[in-house]
């Protein structure tokens, strides 16, 4: 049941959607495809649904080559960003579409999709059309129509893109939860990085049609390969070649050996976060993040004069060394 | 293609190659004839009123369909489509039975060129109104009391901010009517009496012509009209284009 | 305010006098006479002809051009290829072009004397002042209106719903079938409405190829011009008031399907 993508490339006329790309995705994984709109995750992800024809490559599922076969020939579950609920269709009708176009007999579906709207928390809707549904339902009923048909590999596109925040959040976490009870292998494309880190087990960062990295989210967040990775996956302060994450800068109140004098600009408080803005003496600008204990302890406030030493940071291009800024 | 080919191509073609079959100066003899000339003159005219006519009342239409609101709008706006749904030959005698000779509003303007302009009117009504009504109606309301707040007076923010926002689709409302105005047939047939030079159009031309057997001068007349329809739609594949610059 | 309502009495005023009134007329005429003599006129042998062949005509002429007009829109929308641009202008055509060059344009191509005519006469099929060159000047002018109402409606479901059902394994006629068609139905129903009322009222061109020959050539609308030359004005005015009717009723079902936004 696992997917692999091998050398594939694909073009838009000009525009190199992906360039001799490399992915794998072991059975029972839930893997990330994660990168900013336009790096070539969602074509890659049709790739392998078979919605897209690479110009070369090859896209093989679980061991067997699928490259030139079309989509409803792939044996592949595929959740897309808007839904694509089929709006003239009940739930009912949507999530029982596959099995009825495999001539499944009617008692047959009637389990199944009931079974099926019960996993993904839709008892009550079967008779309802997408309309009468939210957003995050829509989208269950698509996962459950998906899962209809027992895919060997469930590929989502965006599935929580055009969803607010506070769904977002709970269906990030009920997918994960799905995950856990079904092992189907699963493919997610997303921008977002916190929702990369949050829901799988392996991430693979893209841009500019190419994988910039592959590895698990901490191993990502602590290793990052390149300076887009590190910049992608989590807040970063740049000076010069030189990359530190805000939660790596030390404020104190007294210099030492090491320390920069730098003046406080600003405070923002996040509940448990507080952010400092700082200019350095020499005028450069970064931010630390700090708790609030901590702000709080040092008796933070815009205009004071305060000290600041770099724990960990990074320089991309030679090895990771420690830098005084 | 092949039933586009077979149902409209290729018998525009045949009409073409008619035209042609006498070579120029037989093709020039048959639209010299002053019958004819008279007759595209008066078309084109009769059309020209018509669509200027049709540019004040169709954007007064549109407007009060839109802005205003008043019991039974929803039944006026769907008689505004009743011209297009009805057969083109009761248009006429609809119009005939109330500006004819038993006119009961002792009107008679059967068989003068008032006839021609009443039926074209009649069956053009809908173009500019409905070209113009959905533009009016997405139009911001936000632009014009931007407009206001800058101190334009009504009359200057309907001049200056919402007329040409307006105008793309009034132009192709016209355009439409126009193209209309020249080839029609059927509503005109019955109310003008089709006197030549009086009030003869060109299409009740084409067809007194078919009628008597000159086959060749019907299709050279048919040539110029298929000629104004081509640059018709041009013009409004143009305007269509030209109606989107802001938005790209 | 007072400008309001002054432009409200202009607008309707004018409706009134170009639209309303006159069309009222028609059924004050119709029934001048009685109701009695209006319906001996529509029952006529002829008119009752006229209104078989009309109804025969459109009936043809709809499915063809629906059919059609389903497969262009999707060729239109769907795909990119050369000679995209001029197929979806060629489509105006039928719109601009005036009903009677149509009819000419049909009486060249296939009169007796023409090449196509000729040999179509040779086999024993007569299209000039028959009923196939009734039904093919009825499909020229009705042409464009099924695609026109479906291109839209195809453009704005996009192509999810097609590929979510290829993934679910259907096939592209499945798909078509059980996806597409549904989701176009209103505008392809739109279209059809509009297609039979251009298709019941079209005059010029069938005028032309028809040959008005009363009880074998005659459609409504033709049997409408007969019947007011023949100076039968119950008769003229019966069988314009049964139009009429079709018009109302088209424009009650054109309410019904039309697409909830223009509302």
């Amino acid at each position: 049941m696992s997917i692999a993508a091998r050398n594939v490339s694909k073009k838009f006329k000009d525009f190199v959607a992906l360039d001799d790309v490399c992915v794998e995705a072991p059975t029972g994984s839930l893997t990330a495809l994660l990168g900013p709109s336009g790096g070539g995750k969602s074509t890659l992800l049709r790739v392998i649904a078979g919605l897209e024809q690479p110009d070369s490559g090859q896209v093989v599922i679980s061991g067997e080559d699928k490259t030139g076969l079309p989509p409803q020939k792939r044996g592949v579950g595929f959740v897309f960003q808007h839904y694509a609920a089929f709006k003239h269709m009940t739930v009912f009708e949507n999530v029982a579409f596959g099995l009825k176009i495999r001539k499944q007999p009617r008692g047959a579906i009637n389990q199944k999709v009931y079974e099926l709207l019960e996993l993904v928390q839709l008892e009550g809707f079967a008779g309802r059309y997408p309309a009468q549904l939210s957003g995050g339902q829509r989208q269950r009923m698509a996962l459950a129509r998906a899962l209809a048909i027992e895919p060997e590999v469930l590929l989502l596109d965006e599935p929580f893109g055009a969803l607010d925040a506070r769904v977002r959040q709970e269906l990030r976490v009920w997918l994960r939860r799905l995950h856990e009870e079904m092992r189907v292998t699963t493919i997610l494309v997303t921008h977002d990085q916190e929702e990369a880190m949050e829901v799988s087990d392996r991430i693979v960062v893209m841009n500019h049609g190419r994988v910039e990295q592959v590895g698990a989210p901490q191993e990502l967040y602590e290793h990052p390969a390149s300076e887009f990775v590190m910049g992608f996956i989590g807040p970063v302060n740049r000076l010069g070649q030189t990359f530190i994450r805000p939660h790596d800068i030390e404020i104190r109140l007294t210099p030492n050996g090491s320390t920069h004098e730098a003046t406080v600009d600003h405070l923002i408080y996040l509940g448990f976060e507080v952010r400092a803005e700082l200019t350095l003496k020499d005028g450069r600008n970064l931010w630390a993040q700090l708790r609030r204990e901590e702000a709080k302890s040092l008796e933070l406030e815009s205009g004071k004069l305060v000290y600041v030493s770099v724990g960990h940071s990074r320089v991309f291009g030679r090895p990771a060394e420690e830098v005084h800024p | 293609m092949i039933y586009l080919s077979l149902i409209v191509l290729i018998p525009l073609a045949a009409v073409l190659w008619q035209s042609a079959k006498g070579g120029a100066g037989g093709f020039l003899q048959q639209v010299s004839n002053p019958e004819a000339i008279a007759a595209l003159r008066l078309t084109l005219l009769a059309s020209l009123v018509v669509v200027l006519i049709n540019v004040v009342s169709g954007t007064l239409i549109a407007w009060v369909l839109v802005r205003d609101s008043f019991r039974g709008k929803g039944f006026v706006n769907a008689l505004i489509d009743l011209p297009f749904a009805l057969p083109t030959i009761v248009a006429g005698l609809t119009l005939l039975a109330l500006y004819g000779p038993k006119s009961p509003l002792g009107l008679n303007i059967a068989y003068t060129k008032a006839a021609i302009i009443m039926a074209l009117l009649f069956v053009t009504l809908p173009f500019v109104i409905r070209a113009v009504q959905p533009v009016l109606a997405e139009l911001d309301h936000e632009m014009e009391e931007a407009a206001y707040s800058l101190g334009a007076s009504p009359i200057a923010s309907f001049r200056r901010v919402i007329l040409p926002n307006l105008l793309p689709a009034i132009l192709s409302g016209t355009a439409l009517s126009f193209a209309r105005s020249v080839g029609e047939f059927g509503s005109i047939v019955l109310i003008t009496g089709n006197v030549p030079f009086k009030t003869e159009v060109a299409s009740v031309y084409i067809y007194g012509q078919i009628q008597s057997d000159n086959v060749s001068g019907a299709a050279a007349v048919s040539v110029l009209l298929l000629v104004i329809s081509l640059l018709i739609l041009l013009a409004i594949s143009g305007l269509n284009r030209w109606g989107t610059r802001h938005d790209r | 305010m007072t400008a309001r309502i002054s432009l409200r009495v202009v607008a309707l005023g004018y409706l009134a006098l170009l639209l309303v009134f006159p069309v009222a007329m028609v059924f004050a005429r119709t029934f001048e006479k009685g109701v009695g003599a209006a319906w001996a006129a529509v029952t006529s042998p002829d008119a009752l002809h006229a209104l078989w062949l009309t109804i025969l005509v459109a009936a043809i002429s709809v499915t063809a051009n629906t059919v059609f007009g389903i497969v262009c829109a999707i060729v239109l929308v769907r795909h990119r290829f050369r000679g995209r641009g001029l197929l979806n202008a060629v489509l105006d055509l039928p719109l601009a072009v005036s009903p009677v060059v149509v009819g000419l344009a049909l009486f060249i191509l296939y009169s007796r004397t023409a090449p196509v005519g000729g040999w179509l006469a040779e086999h024993g099929i007569r299209v000039i002042f028959s009923t196939p060159g009734i039904v093919l000047a009825t499909m020229f002018v009705s042409l464009p209106f099924v695609v026109r109402e479906v291109m839209p409606v195809l453009r704005e479901i996009g192509t999810e719903q097609e590929q979510a059902a290829s993934t679910l394994g259907a096939s592209p006629f499945q798909t078509f079938w059980m996806v597409t068609l549904p989701a176009i139905r209103q505008g392809v129903a739109y279209g059809v409405v509009l297609t039979t009322a251009r298709a019941i009222g079209e005059f010029g061109a069938v005028s032309v190829v028809s040959g008005r020959i009363s009880g074998l050539t005659e459609t409504m609308t033709v049997y409408v011009q007969d019947r007011f030359q023949n100076f039968d004005l119950v008769g003229c005015y019966a069988a314009a008031v049964v139009l009429a009717l079709i018009a109302i009723a088209t424009l009650l079902l054109t309410d019904l399907f039309k697409p909830k936004e223009e509302q």
